[in-house]
Order: C-alpha cells, then sequence, then structure tokens
C-alpha cells in the first residue's frame, strides 16, 4: 500500500499542498476531488516520485519511496497522464512500454511481455486497436491503449490523473466501471477527476481537497452528507435513488 | 517489435541500403576524372593502370567514406536531438551543436596545431556544451519550441563569433576557413577521418543499443519517469552520444548543415517514428543523402567544384521553411 505522510508538495520550493495525511489501499477506487489548482495532479505526481516533496514521505508498503530505484516505482505503481504526446507508433508497441519495467539491457521481449500486453489489451477491450498506429486512434480508443499499457504493467496501484477528459459520456462510464473492476480485482486505483457527480458514483473513498489542504477523507455517502462538498465547490449538492443505486447531481 | 510489421518493414530498408551503395559508387566513379564502372573494378581487382589507383585509393574512397560516415553521423545526432527536445524543428546546425564543435576544432587547432587526433575530442567537448546549454533552456526555462531553436540560433551565433575571435588572433589556425564554415570533403584524407571514423561507429552502436530508452523518453518526461526510466541521466547519455557524433563530422567534413534536419523528417515517413528504426533508416538516408550532394556538388559546374555545404543549404532551407509553414498551418 502507498502512503503519504505528513506530505508537502509543490514545484520549486512552492508548496501547493501542505500536511496530507493520506493512504490509497488495495480494493478501493480513492477518488482526489477538489477545485482546480487545488493541487490534485501535484499530489498524484508526487506520490509517483515524478516531482520531489517538499515536506513529509512517501512509504510504499513501508519503504521510504526515496529508498527506491525508478524501476522498483515503476513495479509498484502505474501512472495514468493527463496530457501525453502521441507518438507514431502501433497500439500494441505502445502497449508493450508498459514492460519497459521488467526489460533488463538489451531490453528485448519475451514470451511473457507478450502475454501480458496480450492480457492487458483484452482486460481494456482493446484487442481489435492493437496493430492500429496510435495517431489514427479517437480519443476514446487512446485511452483504452493507455490503460491497457497501464495494465501491462501489472503493479498493485494504477493512478489516473483526470481519465475521462475529451471523452464522450459513454466513454466516460467505461473508464469509471474499469476502474471499479480493477479495484474489485484488488488493485488501489487512485483517480483524480473534476466531474464530482461521476465520482462520487464511482468511488469507494473520497479525498476532498481544498485550498492546499487535505479536507476530508471519506465515503462518498459521508463526504456528502457531512456538507463540505458544497462548501468546498460552492454548489448545492443532491442526491436521488435511480432504479436503487443513489445518483448525484449539482444545482 | 511486431514480427508481420518487421516483415513489412524488410523492403523499405533494403531499398535505403540500395540507395546508399548506389550513391557511393556514384561518388566513387564520379568527379573531375570520372572512372567507368569497368575501371573501377578493375581497380577493386588490382588490375587498374597507376592513376586510377591513385585517384580511387588517394581521392575518390576517402571522401566516400566521408561522406557516408560524415552524413549518418549528422542524421543519426539530428534524430536524437529532436527525440530528447521532443522538437522536429531541432538538428545539430540549427540549435548551435555544430558551431559548438566547430569552436571547439578552432581552439584545437589554434593551440594544438599538430596534434590531429585530439580534433575530434575538442569537436566533442564544442558539441556537447552547445547541446548541454540548448538542454538548460529547454528544462529551466520550458521554453517553447519556436524559442527553443531562436535560443540555438543565439548560441549557434555566439559560437561563430567564438571561431572568428579565434581566427582573428590565430589567422592560420583553421587553414582553408571558408571551407570549414561551408562544410566540404574536397581535401579529406583517410588519416584525417579515422580517429572520427572510431568515434562515429561506436556511438551509432550505442545509439543503437539506446533504442529503446529514447522510445520511452518520447512519451514524454513523465510518463518516462513513471516506467522507471532515469531520465535526466539517459537524456544527457543520448544528447552526449548526439554531440560526439556531429563533433566527429565537423571534425574532418566542417559546419555541414540540414543533413541532421532533413534526413530524420524523411525516415519517419518512410519507417515510423520507432527508434531503433528511425535510427538505422537516418543512418542509411543520411549517408546516402550526403554522399548524393557531394556528387553534385563536383559534377553541376565540372570542372569547377562548390563546397557540398552550399548544396545541402540549398536544398535544405526551403525544406526547413516548409516544415515551419506545415506546422504553423498545423497549429492554425
Amino acid at each position: 500500500m502507498i502512503e503519504l505522510q505528513n506530505l508537502t508538495a509543490g514545484y520549486r520550493e512552492h508548496a501547493v499542498l501542505e500536511h496530507v495525511d493520506l493512504c490509497f489501499p488495495e480494493g478501493n477506487v480513492t477518488v482526489l476531488l477538489g477545485p482546480n489548482g487545488c493541487g490534485k495532479s501535484t499530489l498524484l505526481k508526487t506520490a509517483l516520485g515524478l516531482l520531489p516533496p517538499l515536506e513529509g514521505q512517501i512509504l510504499y508498503d513501508g519503504t521510504p519511496l526515496s529508498e527506491l530505484a525508478p524501476v522498483q516505482v515503476a513495479r509498484r505503481a502505474a501512472y495514468m497522464a493527463q496530457s501525453r504526446g502521441i507518438p507514431n507508433i502501433e497500439a500494441r508497441r505502445m502497449v508493450l512500454h508498459g514492460r519497459f519495467p521488467y526489460l533488463p539491457f538489451p531490453r528485448r521481449y519475451r514470451k511473457s511481455d507478450h502475454e501480458a500486453v496480450d492480457r492487458a489489451l483484452q482486460q481494456a477491450d482493446a484487442l481489435e486497436l492493437a496493430h492500429c498506429r496510435m495517431e489514427e486512434l479517437s480519443g476514446g480508443q487512446r485511452q483504452k491503449i493507455y490503460l491497457a499499457m497501464a495494465l501491462a504493467q501489472q503493479t498493485k496501484t494504477i493512478f489516473m490523473d483526470e481519465p475521462t477528459t475529451w471523452l464522450d459520456v459513454r466513454h466516460q462510464m467505461e473508464v469509471m466501471r474499469t476502474a471499479k473492476d480493477l479495484a474489485a480485482a484488488g488493485k488501489a486505483v487512485v483517480l483524480v477527476s473534476h466531474d464530482l457527480c461521476l465520482a462520487l458514483r464511482t468511488a469507494d473513498r473520497v479525498a476532498l481537497l481544498s485550498q492546499g489542504r487535505l479536507v476530508q477523507v471519506d465515503t462518498p455517502l459521508h463526504v456528502y452528507e457531512s456538507g463540505t462538498l458544497d462548501k468546498v465547490f460552492g454548489v448545492h449538492v443532491c442526491r436521488v435513488c435511480v432504479n436503487g443505486t443513489w445518483q448525484y447531481f449539482c444545482e | 517489435m511486431d514480427r508481420n510489421d518487421t516483415r513489412g518493414i524488410f523492403p523499405c530498408f533494403l531499398l535505403l541500403a540500395a540507395g546508399m551503395i548506389a550513391a557511393a559508387f556514384l561518388s566513387l566513379c564520379l568527379g573531375a576524372a570520372a572512372l567507368s564502372p569497368r575501371e573501377l573494378l578493375a581497380v577493386l581487382c588490382g588490375r587498374g593502370d597507376a592513376s586510377a589507383v591513385s585517384i580511387l585509393l588517394y581521392v575518390r574512397v576517402p571522401r566516400t567514406v566521408g561522406c557516408l560516415l560524415a552524413g549518418a553521423a549528422l542524421a543519426v545526432s539530428g534524430a536524437i536531438i529532436q527525440t530528447v527536445l521532443a522538437n522536429p524543428l531541432a538538428a545539430p546546425n540549427i540549435i548551435g551543436v555544430n558551431s559548438g564543435a566547430g569552436l571547439g576544432v578552432a581552439l584545437c587547432c589554434a593551440v594544438l596545431p599538430t596534434a590531429v587526433n585530439v580534433v575530434p575530442a575538442a569537436a566533442f567537448a564544442g558539441a556537447f556544451a552547445g547541446v548541454l546549454l540548448v538542454l538548460f533552456i529547454a528544462e529551466k526555462a520550458g521554453a517553447s519550441r519556436i524559442t527553443l531553436v531562436l535560443a540555438g540560433m543565439a548560441i549557434s551565433g555566439m559560437f561563430s563569433a567564438g571561431i572568428d575571435a579565434v581566427l582573428t588572433v590565430f589567422p592560420d589556425s583553421l587553414i582553408g576557413y571558408s571551407d570549414f564554415r561551408i562544410g566540404g570533403l574536397a581535401n579529406v584524407s583517410m588519416d584525417r577521418i579515422a580517429p572520427a571514423a572510431w568515434v562515429i561507429l561506436l556511438c551509432l552502436a550505442a545509439a543503437l543499443a539506446l533504442a529503446h530508452e529514447m522510445d520511452v523518453l518520447a512519451l514524454g518526461t513523465d510518463m518516462a519517469q513513471s516506467l522507471g526510466l532515469r531520465v535526466r541521466r539517459v537524456r544527457v547519455l543520448l544528447l552526449a552520444l548526439a554531440a560526439a557524433l556531429a563533433g566527429a563530422a565537423v571534425s574532418f567534413a566542417g559546419l555541414l548543415g540540414f543533413v541532421g534536419l532533413v534526413a530524420p523528417h524523411m525516415v519517419r515517413r518512410l519507417v515510423g517514428g520507432e527508434s531503433r528504426r528511425l535510427l538505422a533508416g537516418c543512418a542509411l538516408v543520411g549517408a546516402a543523402l550526403l554522399t548524393l550532394c557531394d556528387v553534385a556538388a563536383r559534377t553541376l559546374f565540372a570542372p569547377y567544384e562548390l563546397p557540398v555545404g552550399i548544396v545541402l543549404s540549398l536544398a535544405g532551407g526551403p525544406f526547413f521553411l516548409w516544415l515551419l509553414f506545415r506546422r504553423k498551418e498545423t497549429h492554425a
């Protein structure tokens, strides 16, 4: 499990987030919620070691992140970035990059790597896209390939930064369903989202960030009932029961 | 790499290799005194007349080998720089790598005029200084693609001023300076090429060995790091290779422009963006391109000869402008 202890994170000595204590348990979808600029992506990047923490520490299964080599981190946590370049390569080749942390020099793919990629493509429902070029794929199809790449990394934790950006409603719901499936399979899924309603519907745990602080960590129901969402976002969040499940909307 | 995909790309590489061999063949045959294929074959079999043997051994072979090596080195250097800086407009001559190497060569010739073997090392030092300056600007200023190119041009200008300063103080340090500045292979000898040739061959092998790292780096800094790549270290290592390749080429061929820009773009269209193919393709296309331009330079206005750098600039300049306008249209 990944734990953040008294973490202060930011850029070049400028703290964006201060004194955050948070863990990402396996089998759960943890959604980081908060208004623009509250430090959700900064938190994600710092937890992955992409940004150095300004204070506090990050533990991977009890081991400080600073003591782990980048490859060891990559075998424990995968990252679906918010914005990425689109290389002029085949989708399958892209997914194969997910095996990079397991390849010793001179980086020859083994049978087991190809098998892991096939499984990841299947799990991400992207098998039929395998031989398309990345440039030719739509936003939703690319997202599937990036998900397959993260799955090919075979980590216990997956960080997703705004995975539903640029996607239509159906694809947004598909991504969220996949996040739930991954958590059900025992992975820790950490997700940054701007879509309050979709996030509340999907999350097992919500970590609410505001003005550089972690305000609350709890189940969506408790966070909703506390009224903190209304204060943080400046909207009124409502809840209705549709076909036996709780749906959230804002007014 | 997918096996089906590899089969599809194989004929393309065969074609590129054939093109390079054909260019080398033309380069061996054509010049002020043309050799027929039969004469060439006779010399290769040890049966040629003395003048043909002399022309081939002391003029054509060094020049052809120099063209092939310098073209391959500059093209691969350009491909590496474009990938590492994530900037398709970057190339050794545009971001100050070539002129950095040129300053290194000028300083070396001024201070150690007899130490020919040190010239590639001096060229590497200058090229590496240039490439690190550009990397520093890219990392610290978060500069946009065009800003980076402009910064590279400013660095290039400063290095060129440095070369001029060295030549003012030590006027004899670079004999045939004008040829060096334009770039040309008219007076190369195997002795001058040999030290640089080793550097180029070793660096080409090292670059191919690091192709996978280049592919991961091309995904962007965050993605590459999250896949376990030591981004900063690999970046500096790749740029050092690019600098060594460009520096080695500059040490005997002068400040050749545009091969490093044109070849990677041509090859990407032919074989895609995967680094191992890109680098191998660049080596073949760069070698063929420079050799063909050199053949054109020595035959177009025969018996007069143009420095190959002029031909390259005449062809490469419009290509660079086309690239700029195409990007502008794409982003409009």
